[in-house]
């Protein structure tokens, strides 16, 4: 009698009335506004804060008020020392807008790289992206051949090359038939970040000179902030991250096997080849404007994933915001823990990002991903 | 998209994994309203079949029509749209919702940029009823039991409204009352004529009391084929399986009971 009762509940009529008790709603029907007006409200607070505090400490209303005049038709900065002007304008706003774009283009990219390999461990070092890119890059830097050009820079071009052709040599020799399995996937990952780690060292150690700054810059950091810098990295990142927020339902999708979204109608190595490719350029673009920052694309895609759930299209945007803030916060603690000198943000990064990891992983001990 | 009766039409498909040849010349088809049961020993093809007509492994020989439109010709999304597919041992992301995985089955009619609508939960809502998972709706996998997740994953292939149901051990998992239920949900489904299944059925009895037709696969090959009485005889069994076993009538539907001779002494049907 149980067997009839079930066949006859799939009648829509019969289904419609035992709707008694309503399903739980649906899932991001609605853009989780309330939580994306949260993280921008925390961004731009971190980045006012960002670009007030320093040697010379500006008050935040005036930090505000200098950033808001250089909107047409606003003039709200009568009176302020043109001395705090040129150190917002000129020296940190650049910088913390850079911090930002680069804490959210490794975050986007993180959660990215975690959703098409299914693996919590993917991360742009891991899969050989980020050191493919730095050593090009640093290929580029000690060549003697001038590499910037005011608004232009081969530099993300050629780490955008170096950090292609890691994850392609990573992809071919992972390749089994016509498949790429996850875990030889990150195994190759691996084992070509240690060799273009290897061949980086090399590289700088030929250039004798220039060592301590070409080390500098793989460790990470954004004294070198400008807008300039800013024009070489946002053509690719900011297309790259447009891309990767329409994929949120299909790296839902993914997160099932490859075979299941395929038969759901998902072209399963095309779609991997896109994100890839988006999120392997927008990596490339961020690591040649501020060097090789760990953990921002392991720690803030997982902690937002712990606090806000799985869903792609929700972990894309908020990853982003997060990170951005993250990177902000972190690049502000590198610039003051040891005036007048500076630590390299990656430092931070890590300093922070590890016991902050830990304690999520300790809060919630069920399966997060 | 017109209603062609044949739903799926296979014809002499070959298949290799590597050196490894799991479908050698396998012709069979589905029309509507008919639920076909695809029987034979582990590693006979049954698995590799539903792959093949869904293109997940590449033909090396033969034809694959869906709903009579070449396989070669569609793209993957309307494969999607004509064939949905229970795999078996399926991995399901643990930290998701019953609900979202259902609604994963709504992907074949979702553009790029589309969110799922009142369509897509209607279908989600109604596919979960039809297998018994209303109350599994809000939990995370990750909660659920093997036959939880296997009833869950049946509802997501509902969900996807296809007219052909693929299924690879559909009752894998489940207790002997969800077993029924999911193979008499089957053939409701397929009564009214608009809909065909394909099901790889392990348990010979079951497959024989819930499908019109046998298929039984052997090392890549159909050995047999009609209905369960003509499929299941004692002789076949034992040459295909390498099994003893007793194959007696149902008493009440009269359909083939198959019962392994565990002890080793054939013993006779007391019916």
């Amino acid at each position: 009698m149980n067997i009839l009762r079930r066949s006859q509940a799939f009648d829509p009529a019969v289904a419609g009335e035992a709707l008694a008790p309503a399903l739980p709603a649906l899932p991001l029907a609605r853009p989780p506004l309330g939580r994306l007006g949260l993280g921008l409200a925390a961004l731009m607070a971190a980045a006012v804060l960002a670009a007030a505090v320093g040697p010379a400490n500006i008050p935040l209303d005036a930090t505000v008020r200098i950033v808001l005049s250089r909107l047409p038709g606003v003039d709200l900065a009568d009176g302020l020392p043109q001395a705090w002007r040129d150190i917002i304008w000129e020296v940190r706003l650049p910088r913390v807008l850079l911090a930002g774009l680069v804490g959210a283009t490794l975050a986007l990219a993180g959660a990215t790289y975690q959703g098409v390999f299914r693996n919590p461990l993917a991360e742009p070092y891991l899969i050989g992206v980020a050191p493919g890119a730095a050593l090009a890059a640093t290929a580029v830097l000690v060549s003697p051949v001038p590499y910037a050009f005011g608004g232009f820079s081969v530099l993300p071009l050629a780490a955008f090359a170096g950090g292609l052709t890691a994850v392609a040599l990573a992809y071919f020799l992972a390749r089994v038939g016509r498949t790429v399995p996850t875990t030889t996937l990150i195994l190759a990952g691996i084992a070509i970040s240690s060799i273009a780690t290897s061949m980086t060292s090399f590289l700088m150690l030929l250039d004798i000179d220039r060592v301590f700054n070409l080390l500098a810059w793989v460790l990470g950091g954004f004294n070198l902030s400008s807008w300039d810098r800013l024009a070489w990295v946002a053509p690719y990142a900011v297309p790259a991250a447009a891309v990767l927020l329409l994929y949120g339902r299909t790296l839902n999708v993914l997160q099932l096997d490859d075979e299941q979204a395929q038969q759901l109608g998902v072209n399963v190595e095309r779609t991997k080849l896109l994100l890839l490719g988006a999120s392997s350029l927008a990596t490339a673009a961020a690591v040649s404007v501020s060097g090789i920052i760990g953990f921002v694309g392991l720690i803030v895609p997982h902690a937002v994933r712990l606090v806000w759930g799985p869903d792609h299209r929700q972990l894309l945007p908020m990853s982003m915001l997060v990170g951005a803030t993250f990177l902000i916060l972190a690049d502000l603690l590198a610039r003051e823990v040891l005036q007048p000198s500076e630590v390299p943000v990656g430092i931070i990064t890590s300093f922070c990002g590890v016991p902050f990891f830990l304690y999520l992983l300790r809060r919630a001990q069920r399966g997060v991903f | 998209m017109s209603q062609p009766d044949s739903l799926l039409d296979v014809r002499d498909v070959a298949v290799a994994y590597g050196p490894r040849v799991a479908l050698d010349g396998v012709s069979l088809s589905v029309t509507r309203g008919e639920v076909v049961g695809l029987v034979g020993p582990n590693g006979s093809g049954k698995s590799t079949l539903i792959r093949a007509v869904t293109r997940v492994v590449r033909l090396q020989r033969g034809t694959v029509r869906l709903l009579g439109e070449d396989l070669a010709s569609l793209g993957q999304r309307d494969v999607a749209l004509r064939a949905a597919v229970v795999p078996q041992n399926p991995l399901l992301p643990e930290a998701f919702t019953a609900l979202q995985v259902v609604l994963m089955g709504r992907t074949p009619h979702l553009g790029l940029l589309a969110t799922e609508g009142g369509a897509d939960l209607e279908a989600a809502r109604r596919a979960l009823e039809a297998t018994d998972a209303r109350d599994l709706a809000a939990r995370r996998i990750a909660e659920l039991s093997g036959g939880e997740r296997q009833r869950v994953v049946v509802a997501r292939a509902l969900a996807q409204e296809a007219p052909l149901l693929l299924l690879d051990e559909p009752t894998a998992h489940m207790d002997i009352g969800h077993q029924a239920a999911v193979l008499a949900l089957i053939l409701s489904l397929c009564r009214d004529g608009a809909r065909g299944a394909l099901a790889a059925v392990h348990d010979l009895t079951l497959a024989a009391q819930s499908c019109h037709r046998l298929v039984m696969l052997h090392r890549g090959r159909v050995v047999a084929e009609g209905p369960p009485h003509d499929v299941l005889t004692p002789q076949r069994l034992r040459q295909v399986y390498g099994a003893e076993a007793v194959v007696f009538d149902h008493p009440l539907t009269g359909r083939p009971v198959v019962v392994p001779d565990v002890a080793g002494t054939a013993v006779p049907s007391p019916l």
